[in-house]
């Protein structure tokens, strides 16, 4: 194998990193964006939707068995969403503080409740037949690279949930009031747009997400009860760098650090350097006066 | 149509507004006047629904909405022009219209996604630049979207804040001459925040000064000398 190949073979495992850590971006970018609420069990979607595929794929065989699964990790990470935002968050708007502190302990629970029901140790999804194997190149500069389907799948399927997306937001009625929430909140509520719906959809549509996200990365690594404690440091480094407001800022920030850490080989399981670097990013969010994406809001109400 | 009993609010500690009373007659036209800083934004917040009350009851179309949530209200039959003219700046001209239907959809006019006819008849501008940025209109044009924004919903009760302020003299000609249209064609009522005294003057049935948070005068402009509330505004 040569060198060629296996700086492909990086740049490929780095761009499905980034495809699972868009989609668990995406959820945050909008939650953050438009509601300016950062919630610490965002992560805790993508366990819960790895563990509702690996349930999806104990319970029903056949080739439905892993679109059941795909629709099980977002319906019901999107349900948990919605959950979550009907008894915590919308109590505590305005109260950031309040909000990072009670999702830090909704995700305590989750990842509590998970443990309790699936063990400490992760459980495996396996992967439906036809997305067995994978793509091998034999001859000229980039022989002995292999893509494995799993993999492939992973960044299509991200590639078409990011369409669909971009699609609801510029096409869609409820894409029109997000922006227009996102734009002035309460020039669009003294329009008629119910902004409490408005968040509720778009907070766990983000969940939901997320959880589909924990669904792809089941694929090719297994499900415990802290996984999405490692995802979702990364996830919100993409937001902070990517800022709001754009899905292609996001995407964009989601390649940039897939391919740094299929660089450095960061693809480890937690560790004490990520809850270090969580928490300089919460420190960021918070006391950098609301970052990039507060200066490109205004900047919005001003032009 | 639109009655205030004894409304007050409040920023934090600082009182605003003292026990207003306020009425408005289906298709009445009422300015309300007063110097800078005496409390008509948050008067016409209250009524919106942007800004709570402490005390005092609103009511619209024989309901109590003191607490109603803003977007209920509109859909109700409020529609809102707020200081500044809350124009989306990055969606476009279009794209602001139909957010104007927003309240239209659930109220009993079947708006949907369709922007009425007459809304271009009266501002015929708007039809040549559906696809242009809300953000890069003219002071003047984006008054107008505003104003046709709000109508969209066809609501009962039109409520604007300072429409003239900061434009210039030719288009104020035309926002009034919209808004009598509104007025007398239409039949809506209209209340009106306006420094502009000319302006408020040829327009409305009936008048309301506020003073420090308190309403101190109303009459109608018929009965009244422009002078005397020229004193009450310039103290
Ligand atoms: N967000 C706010 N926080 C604290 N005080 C406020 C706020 N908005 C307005 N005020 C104060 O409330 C009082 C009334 O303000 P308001 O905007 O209602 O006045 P106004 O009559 O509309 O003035 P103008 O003619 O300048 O528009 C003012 O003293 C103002 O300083
Ligand atoms: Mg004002």
């Amino acid at each position: 194998m040569g060198h060629a190949a296996i700086i492909a073979g990086q740049g490929f495992n780095g761009v499905s990193l980034a495809s699972i850590l868009l989609l668990t971006a995406l959820g945050l970018a909008l939650s953050f964006g438009l509601m300016n609420v950062i919630n610490m069990a965002h992560g805790e979607m993508l366990m819960v939707g790895g563990y509702l595929s690996f349930l999806a794929t104990k319970m029903v065989h056949g080739p439905l068995a892993f679109p059941f699964a795909l629709l099980l990790s977002f319906a019901g990470a999107a349900l948990l969403g919605a959950l979550l935002e009907v008894t915590v968050i919308r109590w505590l708007y305005g109260r950031p503080l309040d909000t990072l502190l009670a999702t830090w302990g909704v995700s305590l629970i989750l990842q509590q409740a998970a443990r309790s029901l699936f063990g400490a140790i992760g459980v495996e999804v396996v992967a439906p037949h036809w997305l067995e194997g994978s793509v091998s190149i034999e001859h000229g500069l980039l022989a002995g690279l292999s893509m494995p389907y799993v993999r492939i799948f992973i960044i299509l399927l991200t590639v078409a949930v990011l369409g669909l997306l971009m699609v609801f937001i510029a096409r869609t009625r409820w894409g029109l009031y997000l922006r227009a929430v996102h734009q002035d909140r309460e020039m669009a509520q003294a329009l008629g747009v119910n902004t409490r719906w408005v968040d509720l959809v778009v907070f766990s549509m983000g969940t939901g997400v997320a959880g589909l996200a924990g669904a792809a990365l089941a694929l090719i690594a297994p499900v415990t009860p802290t996984v999405g404690q490692s995802y979702v440091v990364y996830a919100f480094l993409v937001v902070i760098v990517g800022g709001l407001g754009s899905l292609f800022g996001t995407t964009l920030a989601a390649l940039l650090v897939g391919l740094f850490s299929a660089g450095v080989q960061m693809f480890t399981s937690i560790s004490l350097a990520d809850v270090w670097l969580l928490v300089l990013v919460i420190l960021f969010i918070q006391f950098r006066p609301k970052g990039i994406i507060y200066q490109r809001s205004r900047a919005m109400k001003e032009a | 149509m639109l009655e205030l009993e004894g409304i007050c609010a409040a920023y934090g500690k600082s009182r605003v507004l003292e026990n207003v009373h306020l009425s408005i007659a289906p298709a009445e036209s009422v300015t309300l006047l007063g110097r800078n800083g005496v409390g008509k934004t948050t008067l016409l917040r209250t009524i919106v629904g942007l800004h709570p009350v402490s005390q005092g009851t609103v009511r619209f179309a024989g309901e109590e909405v003191t607490h109603s949530a803003a977007y209920q209200r509109a859909r109700k039959g409020i529609g809102y022009v707020p200081q500044g003219r809350g124009i989306f700046p990055h969606l476009t001209v279009e794209e602001n219209l139909r957010l104007g239907s927003a309240s239209a959809r659930k109220g009993e006019h079947n708006g949907g996604d369709a922007i009425p006819a007459h809304i271009f008849e009266l501002f015929p501008l708007l039809r040549r630049v559906p696809n242009r940025k809300g953000g890069v209109l003219s002071g003047g044009e984006q008054q107008q979207l505003a104003i046709a924004r709000a109508m969209v919903a066809q609501p009962k009760l039109l409520i604007l804040d300072e429409p003239t302020e900061g434009i210039q003299p030719s288009i104020v000609q035309q926002i009034e001459e919209i808004l009598r249209e509104i007025r007398t064609r239409l039949k809506v009522a209209i209340l009106l925040v306006e420094q502009y005294l000319d302006f408020a003057w040829s327009i409305a049935d009936r008048f309301y000064v506020m003073r420090r948070g308190r309403i101190v005068e109303n009459g109608s402009p018929r009965d009244s000398d422009p002078a005397s509330i020229h004193h009450l505004l310039s103290v």
